[in-house]
């Protein structure tokens, strides 16, 4: 079966000043209709240019320089504008990060939903207004009635937050991309707001591309984790056998940093050495031989390809080996 | 909101009496008086003196002032002329609406030509239109009122004979609306490119800091098309500070009639308060300088109510200050 959204060979680049940055560097995923796949790595790896990169909201300066994006087979990076439109907010939705200021201040919540439904959905004033109401009560905000007639500044964070979902889902879109929607909430709104997300969508079978750097989420959430570094992906697996036995020196050292609630007192918690290198695109090495403890000559020279170990789990390391034995013994510890 | 207006007028009370009670102690602090720009040097002093009397000269200036604001609040009377014994109300009256025309075309022209000129610009930023837009914005600023105005003068009236060097209507022909339009012509170039100028800056620095908004990029991601995008939901929140603008140019306008007019000799308020000055009609200026007040007041009441219209956060703190 043709999967849902198939990413081969990205490769989104901006000008700069310097010449031109490829931060997005020949990322190839699929996502199958309703599952949820995390995408993690930190800030600057290249999750949210991808994402872009898919909806084609790239800025100016920036563009899809290589590679294809196939919506049901159909390559969407060939489509022309207008074809382009009827897909965004339709087949595919985008949350963002910022909920504070993703919404218009001068329109109201029901203007702003309504008009995404009457966009895509055949449905007059009326119909369309009962149907963001209804989007509202889904997403569990209280008395969804006066805050359609609400302008944004009236609600909270997480509120809004709340009515990004309900625009996003509100025709039913087969791909939603969530980009850290949870990383400007409070913690204690964060569950929340994952959990009418994960229900909406299992609800209308949309499959979700969900960007975090929380490890925590990933767990909750997904179905199966791809793992990038500095615009590559490093390691992709499902989500237990990522947390189980990581490969990837990098992801390792990611699942190591995070802090056990059962851990020691006088244990230190666990750090990724070093910064992520400057023009890492120019770089003939993996890109992470500079913060890797396994780092051979090899590893200086010669960039990893991403090298398919068993069924679904691949990762980018010449040293798999050796670090994943280090890592199992250090889990024992 | 209706509460909020009726606040404002009332506080806009002791701000007129405020600028009568400054404008009168200028003015009298001011060298020379009507009668000395009235009279023939050479006649007697008790004719003078008898002027002076006449006229109400000599009473102690409170009481002059005092005089005055009681005909007006007492009557809604502004005196008459101490040099052609007119009504001061209807000499105003006479030249308020040649200034408001010409002011309101060029607001309005200037407005029409700004406000897409300014998007374009801010939309297409570092393109070559852009860079045209910003120039010619600049020249517009920068080119002084009389200076263009000689210079247009000079070019379609004395060079090309195309159109009348000043005045509203021909002499004599009483003033069909075509006259009146061609007389219009040059005075409303001068103040329209005075306009464009300095709004299209305001509007697109204003676009600049909407279009890179995350509402926006919400708003794409929901499907609209780039022309909505732009003009519907950039614009509304660029039009927020373009209000003030708008506020803050009839207020300009008004002053920068007095140099217009003059050069143009168009029969405006302008015209009427240079000449008032200098033969210090001291009824007649005490009442432009009041209509002039009055005209920065509603100017700025104007400005607030549009913006309660344009922004909702507005609308609700004013509801918020009127309940508690």
């Amino acid at each position: 079966m043709e999967s849902l959204l198939a990413v081969k060979d990205l490769r989104t680049s901006f000008d700069t000043d310097q010449g031109q940055v490829v931060s997005v560097d020949r990322v190839s995923f699929e996502l199958k209709a309703g599952e949820t796949l995390a995408i993690v790595g930190e800030s600057g790896s290249g999750k949210s240019v991808t994402a872009l990169s898919i909806m084609r909201l790239l800025g100016k300066g920036s563009r899809v320089s290589d590679g294809e994006i196939r919506l049901n087979g159909v390559n969407i990076l060939e489509l022309d504008e207008k074809k382009m439109r009827d897909i965004r907010g339709n087949r595919i939705s985008m949350i963002f990060q910022e909920p504070m200021t993703s919404l218009n201040p001068v329109f109201t919540i029901g203007h702003q939903l309504m008009e995404a439904i009457r966009l895509h959905l055949n449905k007059d004033k009326k119909q369309a207004r009962a149907h963001a109401v209804e989007m509202l009560k889904k997403v569990g905000l209280p008395r969804p009635e006066q805050i359609m007639d609400e302008y944004p500044f009236a609600l909270s964070g997480g509120m809004r937050q709340r009515v990004m979902i309900a625009m996003a889902l509100a025709c039913k879109p087969t791909v939603l991309i969530a980009d850290e929607p949870t990383t400007a909430l409070d913690v204690t709104v964060q569950a929340q707001i994952m959990r009418i997300m994960k229900d909406l969508c299992a609800e209308a079978g949309t499959a979700i591309i969900l960007i975090t750097h929380d490890l925590g989420v990933v767990a909750e959430m997904a179905d199966r984790v791809l793992v990038m570094y500095a615009g590559q992906i490093v390691e992709e697996a499902d989500v237990f056998t990522l947390f189980d036995h990581p490969q990837h020196p990098y992801t390792q050292g990611l699942l190591r940093s995070v802090p056990h609630l059962e851990a020691d007192d006088q244990d230190e918690l666990a750090a990724i050495p070093g910064t992520v290198p400057a023009r890492y695109h120019k770089m003939q090495a993996c890109r992470f031989h500079n913060r890797c403890a396994f780092a051979t000559e090899k590893c200086r020279t010669e960039l990893p390809p991403l090298i398919r170990t068993q069924d679904g789990h691949t990762s980018r390391c010449w040293e798999i080996e050796a670090a994943t034995i280090h890592y199992e013994e250090g889990k024992a510890r | 909101m209706y509460n909020y207006v009726m606040r404002r007028i009332l506080i806009a009370i002791p701000v007129l009496f405020g600028v009568t009670v400054i404008n009168f102690i200028i003015m009298k602090m001011a060298p020379g008086n009507p009668v000395d720009m009235l009279v023939n040097p050479k006649l007697p002093a008790a004719a003078v003196e008898a002027k002076r009397m006449e006229l109400g000269l000599n009473a102690p200036a409170y009481e002059q002032y005092w005089n005055w604001l009681k005909n007006l609040v007492l009557h809604g009377d502004l005196g008459y002329s101490m040099i052609t014994y007119e009504p001061v109300t209807r000499m105003i009256g006479e030249h308020l609406w040649p200034t408001l025309l010409l002011m309101g075309i060029s607001l309005i022209l200037g407005l029409a030509i700004a406000i897409p000129l300014g998007v374009i610009s801010a939309v297409r930023q570092y393109s070559k239109l852009d860079y045209t837009v910003v120039t010619l914005s600049f020249l517009g600023i920068s080119i002084p009122n009389f200076f263009l105005g000689l210079g247009l003068v000079y070019l379609f009236a004395l060079k090309l004979d195309w159109l009348p060097t000043s005045g509203m209507t021909e002499l004599g022909q009483g003033g069909s609306f075509k006259d009146v339009v061609l007389h219009l012509i040059l005075p409303c170039i001068v103040l329209t490119a005075n306009v464009t100028g300095r709004t299209i800056r305001y509007v697109r620095s204003s676009m600049l800091e909407i279009i890179g908004q995350d509402y926006l990029r919400t708003a794409r991601a929901k499907g609209l098309k780039e022309v909505l995008v732009v003009n519907k939901h950039a614009m509304r929140n660029a039009l927020i500070p373009i209000v003030t603008i708008l506020g803050m140019e009839i207020p300009i306008l008004f002053g920068g009639a007095v140099v217009i007019e003059q050069i143009f000799s168009w029969p405006g308020i302008g015209q009427l308060t240079l000449s008032s000055i200098m033969s210090r009609d001291y009824s007649t200026i005490m009442g432009l300088n009041l209509v002039a007040a009055i005209v920065v007041i509603f100017a700025n009441l104007l400005t607030d109510i549009v913006y309660a219209l344009v922004d909702p956060r507005i609308k609700h703190s004013y509801q918020g200050a009127a309940r508690s």
